[in-house]
């Protein structure tokens, strides 16, 4: 175990806690800006998905995560940011503008969506965001003369005064500056009033407003930066895959988006990146797997969707806490060998529940 | 009464058809600690409900230094200067008792999102000054060995002793405790009747509490407000309230029903 000494206010406040922290993100971060040189086109590719979900997923992981809020109509957020990119960078636009833009746009519409949810709470609000991501599916459908509708639309490269990040290398590392100071941001958050704000809404919001939480005012906000991240996210995604589609934002996105912040851990910024890493790596895990079963098994076509229904019953039921619960019970089962006992983690019911604010 | 930190008025509740509180005026002064008493249902919570804006009066004012407290929106009341506590526990379980204790201090936050994003010089100075209100806090009620802890872990009595630590934190000038000493033994509720002691005559802070622990409530208690149907039924010191044949009724039956349970029994 490692025990710290604290003397200072400042040690509380850090983001990296110790010399341990610091060495394993250090090295992590010289994998990542190495990382073009030492993987091969198509595993960089891979982590341009990773980084690309992350950032969607730091977005739904503020709102379902930390502020209690569950949107199911997240894919929708993500579509917004795609095509206000792919639109603005075909038309010429330098792309950290577009990217602005397309954020920006995400947010408004996280607004929209955030001052309806206000009045109703837990599956009504997720029916609620269901319905608002079929409207918006939808309208990328119908408004044809912008969105190109079912056809499609190709997107550019994003450029700037003339010089175009046609390379993969370069996308990468757009990429990998977007999930780094979205990362940062969401750490920010977290250690500043605002964010235990969110916090203090997800636990209790009856006592949260007794506190001087303004619940309609950091309900809004926790939309609004979360659309604005998947906005961010969705931009990056257009310029990955090239073509977008309606189809490609519709219910099972949404839902895939859940999955991953459930199976990576509810509540943890890690569980973010696992959750990514889970969701782009399981494809080909199962697309290997498919070769080992029989046939009628193997090739019928919606195996994927009952292995990832599967995982994610298996982690409600064994695992809440998702990969990174999983990984902090490993850790600590090390640290305090041979101490660790069964239960150390066991949840404990809390029956002292009061009557919720209505 | 000027020196009357909060003064209800004629304060009426309806829910439907139920008179939940009828006609209560009281005024807490300055400095003193103030309880309510009475038997279940007798309207206690309801009327700190409608002082903290949860439940809205359907007639009646509530004037808290000076200014009208119904006008307000509910979140604006901590910022007033009042904080409670609640008679079921409402603490941020999945939260450790420092970030629990740093919520309370939310009213005093004065930096923006875009600060907190980016956590500017100003919020990194606001967070040093929060966590310093919550070690005084964590000091003045020994809460040192359960300070990283999750709430989710901590026992009961632990949990009562945090959630008055949060409400402190917020710096109030009015604390109102409901049930402060519910769901504790006999060594835990002494010490509670010591905080609330300390509370009111270290602090300063004007304490407002429901409770039904008697030895409490004439250990603590400079007024006793005793309630029973929505109405009140007295007012006065603990010994002279709880001497009031009104009180011994509503608690204990009348004695006439008494005697006719007694005659028949017989």
């Amino acid at each position: 175990m490692r025990f710290i000494f604290k003397t200072d206010y400042d040690q509380d406040i850090r983001i990296v806690k110790h010399g341990g922290q610091a060495f394993w993100y250090g090295l992590l971060g010289l994998f990542l800006v190495a990382a073009p040189w030492l993987l091969s086109e198509y595993v960089l590719a891979q982590l341009v998905f990773v980084l690309i979900y992350a950032t969607v997923g730091l977005g739904l992981m503020l709102l379902a995560g930390f502020t209690g809020q569950f949107s199911i109509g997240h894919a929708a957020f993500l579509g917004v940011g795609a095509y206000t990119q792919a639109v603005l960078t075909n038309a010429g636009w330098p792309f950290p503008l577009a990217l602005a833009c397309a954020g920006g746009l995400s947010a408004i519409f996280g607004v929209v969506i955030g001052v309806p949810a206000l009045r109703v709470k837990g599956i009504y609000l997720g029916i609620a965001t269901l319905a608002f991501g079929f409207i918006v599916e939808e309208g990328m459908a119908r408004w044809e003369s912008v969105t190109g509708g079912n056809a499609g639309m190709h997107v550019k490269s994003p450029e700037i005064f003339g010089w175009t990040l046609s390379s993969s290398t370069e996308f990468y590392f757009l990429c990998l500056v977007v999930v780094v100071l979205s990362t940062l941001a969401i750490l920010n958050l977290l250690r500043s009033p605002t964010g235990r704000a969110f916090v203090a809404i997800r636990d209790s919001e009856i006592s949260a407003q007794s506190m001087g939480i303004h619940l309609a005012r950091y309900k809004t906000m926790s939309f609004a930066l979360s659309a604005a991240l998947a906005g961010l996210g969705g931009a990056l995604y257009a310029h990955q895959i090239k073509f977008l589609s309606p189809e490609q934002f519709s219910i099972i996105q949404s839902i895939d988006l859940l999955i991953m912040i459930v199976v990576g851990g509810l509540g943890s910024v890690h569980g973010v990146f696992l959750g990514a890493i889970f969701l782009i790596t399981m494809p080909q895990l199962i697309a290997m797997g498919k070769d080992y079963l029989p046939d009628s098994v193997g090739q019928s076509p919606g195996l994927q969707t009952v292995v990832y229904g599967a995982v994610l019953v298996a982690f409600v039921m064994f695992e809440p806490h998702g990969l990174y619960g999983r990984w902090l019970k490993m850790r600590t089962y090390l640290q305090m060998f041979p101490f660790y006992r069964a239960g150390m983690f066991r949840r404990q019911k809390a029956f002292q529940k009061s009557d919720r604010l209505k | 009464m000027s020196g009357a930190l909060l003064s209800a008025r004629d304060l009426t509740v309806k829910f439907g058809g139920l008179v939940a509180v009828n006609n209560v005026s009281f005024d807490v002064q300055r400095g003193e600690v103030f309880t309510i008493i009475g038997p279940n249902g007798a309207g206690k919570t309801t009327v700190f409900n409608l002082i903290s804006r949860i439940y809205q009066p359907t007639a009646g004012s509530i004037h808290y230094n000076g200014e009208d407290l119904v006008a307000q929106p509910p979140h604006a009341v901590a910022a007033m200067g009042i904080a409670r506590t609640f008679q079921n526990i409402e603490l941020f379980e999945f939260a450790s008792v420092l970030q629990n204790l740093l919520i309370g201090t939310h009213t005093h936050r004065r930096t923006s999102l875009w600060q907190d994003l980016l956590f500017t010089g100003a919020t990194r100075r606001a967070e040093i000054n929060a966590r310093r209100k919550a070690e005084e806090v964590i000091d003045f009620l020994s809460l040192q060995r359960y300070r990283d802890m999750m709430v989710a872990g901590l026992p009961y009595g632990v949990r009562k002793v945090v959630e008055l630590a949060r409400a402190l934190c917020a710096e109030p000038k009015l604390l109102l405790l409901d049930e402060p000493s519910s769901g504790l033994n006999a060594e835990e509720t002494d010490d509670m009747a010591w905080w609330i002691q300390d509370i009111q005559r270290d602090l300063g802070i004007t304490v407002l509490m429901v409770e039904h622990d008697m030895s409490l409530v004439s250990k603590v208690s400079d007024r006793v407000l005793a309630m029973n149907q929505g109405e009140v039924l007295a007012l006065g010191s603990p010994e002279e309230v709880q001497s009031h044949p009104g009180v011994i009724e509503a608690y204990l039956g009348s004695t006439d029903d008494l005697s006719s349970l007694r005659r028949s029994a017989a």
